[in-house]
């Protein structure tokens, strides 16, 4: 069987299934709503496994399931190589988030990753610590930033409401998500013009480690043809 | 496993090898506190090292060299001046690249030496080059200290040099550094738009408008001062023709003067021991990218298809880094004796 991995909360399942239904593939959950049991109607051999978003990436690079929703983001900051693991069947145009770097509004001498790097160079000289960058991407904004070549900074770990750690002072920049900004702007911060790492958004993954039986290959032949 | 005897084999040869000349053989942790290296190298050094922790010690790395311990063991008990050998494994984490290994030997020989600097440059050099001279590689030699110097004479402002000389080691930022030097340049509007949030304090942010007030105001970077630099970096051919490169660039760079004599010193030092200068090829930016605690000589040994076999240099900064204060003249490289095994197996 072909196994598919959804999210099972929330926004992210709720659009996963509208996707699915408006190319003629019903999913659902079985019996009551705190079950994580799925069916599937409108193709054979599909099955639904529902995951957290989060582990949707290590399961498709480790072939446990053939196909999955969820975030570039997480695919990219939770593979490393990840095209030699997964391909990307289809953008499903929801999950809109953009992965940024963002300071305290009121630094009105840094809007650009130079200055960044300027202030981190000069905020170490002053503190004695290197500037302190709060995220949960920490691959993906540990590249951006070698690329960029700043230097003088650390990343402290956030896991979420990341957008308070300025306030809380423990961290003195943030590089998280955001879709509409308004939770940076309502914590006095604002994103640097130059510092937009990666446009993520919901995309169905095809796994390139899964094994495929020959049923397998015409489930998913039949699948990608609905996609298009 | 006879390639693992054979690297056994070749460890032992040169570490005997280092202990003739003087050398004390000595051993480091596996384990290295976590925020000296991440001091040192800064955030970088998570993607090529291993991390890991324990709730009493925190943060522990995987060695990935034995500089840092040895410069530690070093500056904290001994006296100059000190030579020192050693051999075991250094770990480095692979995110890109999947053939590399995330594992390998070096056998090591640092020397700390405040004598006559050219002469102790040229026998560390040749320690190397007798220990690699029966097998085909080519040596490279450079000296981080002519670029530096370079920087240094530029006519532009003391803060943009530094700006410059911290990112040395960082290419791409060091052109785009060169790009800002270059034009004019605006200061983003001064309306504050939130309130004081976090540690960095109002004041600085008032602090760094007005370097930045001084940058704007500062004459652009010359053109034909900054092709001078391009065209000094861009020095990579063997030895004698580059001293005579460098010698032209002297005349419109005087800067460079001090350092290149130095070098001519070296080199008349590496004769007395032997090495003919056109055995040797020169690069100005040889080891800006890999080696970044290296400022004055750098040296390495390639083979065909191979990473560098042998790979070494000056390193006093370092040492005032992680002296606290105190800082000693010192020198030294490593070798790889897996690729010198493979070497021999492959002739």
């Amino acid at each position: 069987m072909i196994k598919l991995g959804v999210p099972s909360k929330g926004r992210l399942m709720a659009d996963t299934f509208k996707w699915f239904a408006d190319r003629g593939i019903e999913l659902s959950k079985a019996g009551n709503d705190r079950e994580y049991v799925g069916h599937v109607d409108g193709i054979e051999w599909v099955e639904m496994v529902l995951l957290s978003a989060g582990e949707i990436p290590r399961e498709l690079a480790a072939g446990r399931i053939h196909l999955g929703v969820t975030g570039s983001d997480l695919i990219h900051e939770k593979l490393a190589l990840w095209e030699d693991k997964v391909a990307r069947l289809a953008p499903m145009g929801f999950g809109h988030a953009d992965l940024i770097i963002a300071v305290p509004a009121y630094w009105t001498d840094c809007t650009t990753l130079h200055d960044l790097d300027a202030v981190a160079a000069m905020f170490r000289a002053r503190h004695g610590l290197r500037l302190r960058i709060a995220t949960k991407y920490h691959r993906m904004v540990r590249h951006f930033l070698a690329e960029h070549g700043v230097a003088d900074y650390q990343l402290v770990d956030s896991q979420g409401a990341t957008e308070g750690t300025v306030k809380n002072e423990t961290a003195e920049a943030i590089a998280d998500i955001t879709s509409t900004g308004e939770t940076l702007r309502a914590n006095h911060l604002r994103i640097l013009e130059d510092g937009l790492i990666h446009q993520s958004q919901a995309c169905l993954w095809l796994s390139q480690t899964a094994a495929l039986s020959a049923p397998d290959e015409a489930a998913l032949s039949e699948l990608k043809a609905r996609l298009t | 496993m006879a390639r693992e005897a054979a690297i056994r084999a070749e460890t032992q040869t040169l570490l005997e090898w280092f202990e003739s000349l003087g050398a004390q053989r000595i051993e480091a942790g596996i384990l290295q506190p976590a925020d000296t290296l991440l001091d040192l190298y800064g955030e970088d050094i998570r993607g090529r090292a291993y991390v890991t922790h324990d709730p009493l010690r925190g943060e522990q790395m995987l060695r990935p060299d034995f500089t840092v311990p040895v410069v530690q063991m070093h500056m904290a008990e001994n006296s100059e001046p000190a030579r020192y050998t050693y051999a075991g494994p250094v770990f480095r984490r692979q995110e890109e690249e999947t053939d590399r290994p995330n594992e390998y030997p070096q056998v090591g020989y640092e020397v700390f030496d405040g004598s006559d600097a050219a002469r102790v440059e040229a026998q560390v050099f040749v320690a190397f080059h007798a220990a690699l001279a029966d097998l085909p590689v080519r040596a490279v030699i450079g000296d981080m200290g002519i670029l530096r110097a370079a920087v240094s004479g530029l006519e532009t402002t003391e803060h943009r040099k530094a700006a410059l000389m911290r990112h040395l080691w960082r290419p791409a930022r060091f052109r785009a550094l060169l790009d800002r030097y270059s034009v004019p340049l605006t200061l983003p509007d001064d309306v504050v738009t939130g309130p004081e949030i976090g540690l960095r304090s109002a004041s600085e942010v008032s602090d760094r408008r007005e370097l930045m007030k001084d940058d704007a105001a500062a004459p652009r970077l010359d053109a034909g001062e900054r092709g001078g630099l391009e065209a000094l970096m861009a020095i990579a051919c063997p030895l004698p023709k580059a001293l005579s490169a460098l010698g032209n660039a002297a005349a419109e760079m005087p800067a460079i003067k001090a350092p290149l004599a130095q070098l001519n010193a070296r080199v008349e030092a590496l004769a007395e021991e032997g090495i003919a200068p056109d055995a040797l090829d020169f690069e100005v930016t040889y080891g800006r990218t890999s080696m970044e605690y290296y400022d004055g000589f750098v040296f390495g040994f390639a083979a065909e298809g191979m990473p560098p076999i042998a790979t070494g240099g000056r390193y006093d900064a370092l040492t005032r880094v992680l002296g606290q204060g105190r800082s000693v003249p010192a020198l030294g490289g490593v070798i790889r004796p897996d690729l010198v095994s493979d070497l021999r197996a492959r002739a």
